[in-house]
């Protein structure tokens, strides 16, 4: 519990640090907010007036102290866009990305790690043909990486929307009215998501597990009668469980960066593509407010890995834990 | 002393690189039609003889486009892989040479941007620097390939410092310089060289991403990317500009990887 405790502090120490450099770098950048506000109706003292109503004449980290205290409050300043308070615009697009991961990242564990034991299972076999069936495999995971998620998002829509018409393209149910409706047009961007990643997991299964197995420990239980599968099943996967954690850690973080670009593909009205849009448009305090929260998604995984890891493994507790 | 041969993955997607590099390259100074010309009278034609890959609602021969697209596509990665592959390997060695507190604190540094995922920070940077800019996209994809490339080499080169052959250079009075260049750099090539291919496919990937979402390469640039978000909205009329223009995405990616998954059998010594 103690090094959950210090993980949990570390996160919040990281985050301060990434949500301090994101507010300079884009402060630095964006100007004056006030001077593009009124765009052409610019006048010295309307600016003056403008700046001292947004508060802009402070110092810059009393401004960053208010800004991450928005996080919590609610209060992330305004759109210099759509002139609507930041929270509201991105409050409900939080959820839709979170839907949309969290599916995304069930589906990749539940795919990925039955294909693995089972590529495990069949390794080992001589002969000719599981050589060629091995090529394959191998060339088969290459082209299943190669493939761009938003070419497949792509064939995916044309099949499902416009053939088969599963869902419509671009009428995005809304969560709250019509869950199930937003939960089956999220699972095919979510299998767009997916694909690359299982590909990955897989493989990264393949080679930890078949690692392990030339451990020691393996060989003298297997010479002392055990057979292959239960060895597997009962010693080697426990010992494998380490790298699999932050494999799949790093796996959420992919798929948040990975759902920039699908919803995109799908018209998923979600963070990532109001940060796109945003980006075009150089509505800064949007940016900021997105980076963090996609950085804060992205350290918060890594620290429940850590977490998990230490408690699946003893040895972390006394190495680097508390 | 290690059997280096080549093997069937290696062949294949040297193959296929080399292949697709060559037409890359014929791209720069011949396409069989000028890939902007539009004309009125050949919309929407499906794939012929005359147009390989069809051609799209203004009648411009996606193929010539394709090529061009690919030519961009394929020079900015190739840019950001240098970049990322020299900073990343000078501050990998330097550090994992010479140890100590810069050593402890770039790391430190690099293990925070590495958990970040690429595209993520690759976008952050371009709306910092601004988007639509191709040298923007080439810095910002550069800029966020170096901590990965640092990292491999670090690991290479503090391995190598304390080696025999090393230890006799330095002996021999070698400046550190030439150790190194001449000593060490080459003992890494066998984490290098399939770093450089991983490299430069996420590159291809990032790139085409960052141009999908309108935010890389603009027009009257032409990249691959930014093709395919133009071909999305024209799938249902033309699918063949949006298989085109992926395919040749597909494969480009699929043959540097070939190559990365041989080198990596090779050094592995399994066939």
């Amino acid at each position: 519990m103690k090094y959950a405790a210090k993980r949990i502090a570390m996160l919040l120490v990281t985050m301060v640090i990434v949500s301090l450099l994101a507010f300079v770098a884009f402060d630095l950048i964006s100007g004056d907010p006030a001077t593009a506000m009124l765009g052409t109706e610019a006048t010295a003292e309307k600016v003056a007036a403008l700046r001292e109503e947004l508060g802009l004449n402070r110092p810059l980290l009393v401004r960053y102290g208010e800004w991450l205290a928005g996080f919590f409050t609610g209060d992330l300043g305004t759109s210099y866009n759509y002139s609507q308070p930041v929270w509201e615009l991105i409050a409900p697009k939080v959820l839709v990305t979170l839907c949309l991961s969290v599916l995304s990242f069930l589906l990749i564990t539940a795919v990925s790690i039955p294909m693995g034991l089972w590529s495990v299972r069949l390794d080992g076999r001589s002969g000719p043909l599981w050589r060629v069936l091995d090529g394959f495999r191998t060339a088969f995971n290459q082209l299943c990486m190669a493939v761009p998620p938003f070419f497949t998002g792509i064939l995916l829509t044309y099949l499902f929307s416009t053939v088969l018409r599963w869902f419509v393209h671009g009428q995005f149910p809304s969560l709250t009215e019509d869950f199930g409706g937003a939960v089956r047009y999220l699972f095919f961007a979510a299998v767009t998501l997916a694909i690359p990643r299982i590909a990955m997991t897989v493989r990264m299964l393949r080679s930890t597990i078949l690692g392990e197995m030339q451990r020691d420990y393996v060989r003298t239980a297997i010479s002392r009668g055990n057979d292959r599968g239960g060895v597997l099943r009962g010693h080697v996967l426990k010992n494998s469980l380490v790298p699999v954690v932050t494999f799949l850690a790093q796996t959420m973080a992919e798929i948040v960066a990975g759902s920039i670009v699908v919803e995109q593909v799908f018209a998923i009205p979600g963070l990532g593509r109001m940060l796109v849009a945003s980006i075009s448009n150089r509505d800064y305090p949007v940016v900021q407010a997105i980076v963090v929260i996609l950085a804060f998604w992205v350290v918060l995984a890594g620290t429940v890995a850590d977490i998990i890891n230490q408690r699946i493994d003893p040895r972390l507790r006394l190495g680097g834990g508390a | 002393m290690k059997q280096r041969k080549m093997n069937g993955y290696l062949q294949a997607g040297l193959l296929l690189t080399g292949l697709l590099a060559a037409l890359i390259l014929l791209g720069f100074f011949w396409t069989p039609y000028d890939p902007s010309a539009m004309s009125g009278g050949e919309k929407f034609l499906g794939p012929s003889l005359h147009h390989l890959m069809g051609t799209d609602k203004f009648g411009r021969d996606i193929f010539s486009r394709v090529l061009q697209g690919a030519g961009t596509t394929f020079t900015i990665a190739l840019c950001t892989v240098a970049i990322g592959a020299v900073c990343g390997t000078a501050i990998g060695a330097l550090t994992g040479y010479f140890g100590g507190l810069a050593d402890e604190v770039l790391m430190r540094l690099n293990d925070a941007l590495t958990a970040f995922p690429s595209i993520l920070l690759a976008l952050v940077v371009i709306s910092i620097l601004g988007p639509g800019k191709k040298t923007n996209v080439i810095l910002a994809l550069g800029l966020v390939f170096i901590p990965s490339f640092a990292r491999v080499t670090r690991t290479a080169f503090a391995a190598l410092r304390d080696v025999n052959y090393v230890k006799s250079a330095r002996l021999m009075g070698a400046s550190s310089g030439r150790i190194l260049l001449v000593h060490i750099l080459p003992n890494t090539m066998q984490v290098l060289l399939p770093a450089i291919t991983i490299g430069f496919n996420n590159a291809v990937l990032a790139e085409a991403s960052m141009s999908f979402l309108g935010i890389g390469v603009t027009p009257p640039d032409a990249s691959l990317g930014y093709m395919l978000s133009e071909a999305q909205s024209m799938f249902v009329s033309a699918p063949w500009y949006a298989i085109g223009t992926g395919l040749t995405i597909v494969l480009l990616v699929f043959s540097v990887g070939l190559i990365g998954e041989g080198l990596q059998r090779r050094d592995k010594g399994v066939a």
